[in-house]
């Protein structure tokens, strides 16, 4: 594997590029600020009672139950999708005639809006754990089965000749040529469904009364309690950044060392 | 005894016949090089007899253990170093030790230095690039090595240095191969044999063997050779035609 130098230096860089993110925060919030000078604070409190809304929330053990609810139920959707849309995307993405017949299923899965899906999900499961996770698996499906399919239907097919002429056996031709190329094209994807993952749940939550923190976005809006309803919005979206540049960002700084040595001077991420 | 005898090889794509009757045997330590004018059949003969595409009719007997080919194009995987590239072609079950000795000893074969090994393709020169890919098809240990215009790419000096290295480790008479080209100046060079496939992959149309062992000969025996075989041989006057054959 890569050097333990070469590794520290990746994450120097990792966390130096949190400078430019916190840059980027900084000019929102000040937009934000003018926008609440502007109209008031039971319109758009400000930024900062909005913090202090959410350091109060998470003052309270029960927060951060709402908190783990709605992340591990997005997270397992983001999961069930992941395994099962990379796994069929696969056998797919081997299988033109397969691709072929599935598209337009994958059309019509993306064309039904997620509040029909809910609505549906209700029906079959209740309203409890079960309909949140599944709306999210359902909400990313989609997009990781096609990311997956286009990955192996656009891998290089020299490099499947060159592992081949040096008498590769299938299954190592999979793992270390066919793999690797269907994971380049995925990564961004999975970041993508990841964030669609945690929008469906809580959007699930909060129409079935499911708990979570889209029940705790339904009880603020009944309060007319805008401070809150930002706060909760503003603790989802921490939540999703953690999972991002905890969990996918790293694994694919690991897979990516190659791009990185790619890029010149000064455009390192 | 033959290390590669090709019988009666015929094949077709999409029901165009691109080759016919095409019968070549290459001796063990014999390195022959195939040329014709481009688009007659050759990568597709090469293809065929390394077992990467099935002919539709013909027989290929193979006596030597292990084969590798140097592709027109290096082919590395952009997400391995190069290091990692060339070691893809040893066994897996190898110690560390011993694979870091064999990539090491493939990559000093192919005039790579060792600072490139920790390299990403991208951060290659073409001619590392090239080199690289050799170097793979030398750590497999193959006794038979294929090479379809590996060098066209890359400029007239870097060209010498690769064959140089071909004359050095399959010209040597350890090792067969099969060496497809079109510059005549590189078959004459490199091989034992040139073989000329005709310009419409019906049937080899003849050989001619080179004097001296390819390690003995020098730029002016080489330089009259070609001159010889372009001027006054008629196997070869088809050989340098630019023109696709399927353009007509
Ligand atoms: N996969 C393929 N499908 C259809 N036609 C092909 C394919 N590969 C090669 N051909 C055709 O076969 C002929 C011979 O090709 P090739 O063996 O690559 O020629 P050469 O290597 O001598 O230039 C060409 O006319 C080419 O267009
Ligand atoms: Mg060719």
């Amino acid at each position: 594997m890569t050097s333990l130098a070469e590794r520290a230096s990746r994450t120097g860089q990792f966390l130096w590029s949190g400078w430019s993110g916190l840059a980027g925060l900084s000019v929102f919030a000040a937009v934000w600020q003018v926008a609440h000078e502007a109209y008031g604070s039971f319109i758009l409190p400000s930024p900062l009672e909005t913090l202090t809304a959410a350091q109060t929330l998470l003052g309270d053990v029960s927060a951060w139950q709402l908190l783990l609810t709605t992340s591990s139920r997005a997270l397992s959707g983001f999961a069930l999708a992941g395994v099962i849309g990379t796994v069929a995307g696969c056998i797919a993405g081997f299988h033109p005639a397969i691709l072929r017949l599935v598209q337009p299923q994958i059309t019509l899965m993306l064309g039904v809006p997620p509040i029909a899906w809910i609505v549906l999900l209700m029906i079959w499961f209740g309203t409890g754990s079960a309909t949140v996770t599944m709306t999210a698996a359902v909400a990313c499906l989609p997009i990781v089965f096609l990311g997956a399919a286009e990955g192996i239907a656009s891998r290089d097919r020299l490099l499947d000749d060159m592992a081949l002429s040096l008498g590769m056996g299938q299954v190592r031709r999979f793992v270390r040529i066919i793999v690797p190329q269907m994971l380049n094209r995925l990564f961004p994807i999975l970041v993508m469904a990841l964030g669609t993952a945690f929008k469906a749940a809580v959007m699930a939550e909060l129409l079935a009364n499911a708990g979570g923190i889209g029940e705790a976005l339904a009880v603020s809006r009944s309060n007319l309690d805008v401070a809150n309803a930002l706060a909760w919005i503003l603790l989802s979206v921490s939540a999703l950044l953690a999972v991002e540049y905890g969990l996918i960002q790293p694994t694919r700084s690991e897979l990516e060392a190659w791009r990185h040595a790619a890029r010149p001077w000064g455009v390192k991420r | 005894m033959n290390a590669l005898n090709l019988t009666d090889i015929g094949h077709a794509f999409l029901g165009r016949t691109v080759l016919d009757r095409i019968t070549l045997d290459i001796g063990e330590g014999e390195l022959v090089a195939l040329v014709g004018p481009s688009g007659c059949g050759k990568s597709t003969l090469l293809h065929i007899a390394a077992g990467l595409i099935d002919p539709r009719q013909g027989r290929i007997n193979r006596s030597y253990a292990r084969h590798a080919v140097v592709f027109q194009e290096p082919r590395l995987l952009p997400w391995a170093t190069a290091r990692k590239n060339i070691g893809m072609a040893l066994p897996e079950g190898l110690s560390s030790r011993n694979r870091h000795s064999r990539i090491l000893a493939a990559a000093t074969a192919a005039a790579l230095e060792e600072d490139d090994l920790d390299k990403y393709p991208v951060q290659l020169s073409g001619g590392m690039k090239q080199r690289t890919a050799i170097a793979r098809a030398l750590a497999s240990e193959a006794d038979f090595l294929f090479f379809d215009e590996p060098f066209t790419a890359l400029d007239p000096a870097l060209r010498r240095h690769m064959q140089d290295i071909v004359i050095r480790h399959a010209g040597n008479g350890k090792r067969s191969g099969l060496f497809i080209t079109h510059d005549m100046a590189e078959a004459v060079r490199t091989a034992h044999r040139i073989v000329v496939l005709d310009r419409r992959g019906n049937g080899i149309l003849g050989e001619r063997y080179i004097p001296l062992r390819p390690v003995e000969r020098d730029d002016r025996m080489i330089f009259e050779t070609v001159q010889h075989f372009m001027k006054a041989d008629p196997l070869f006057a088809h050989v340098e035609e630019l023109d696709e054959r399927r353009s007509a």
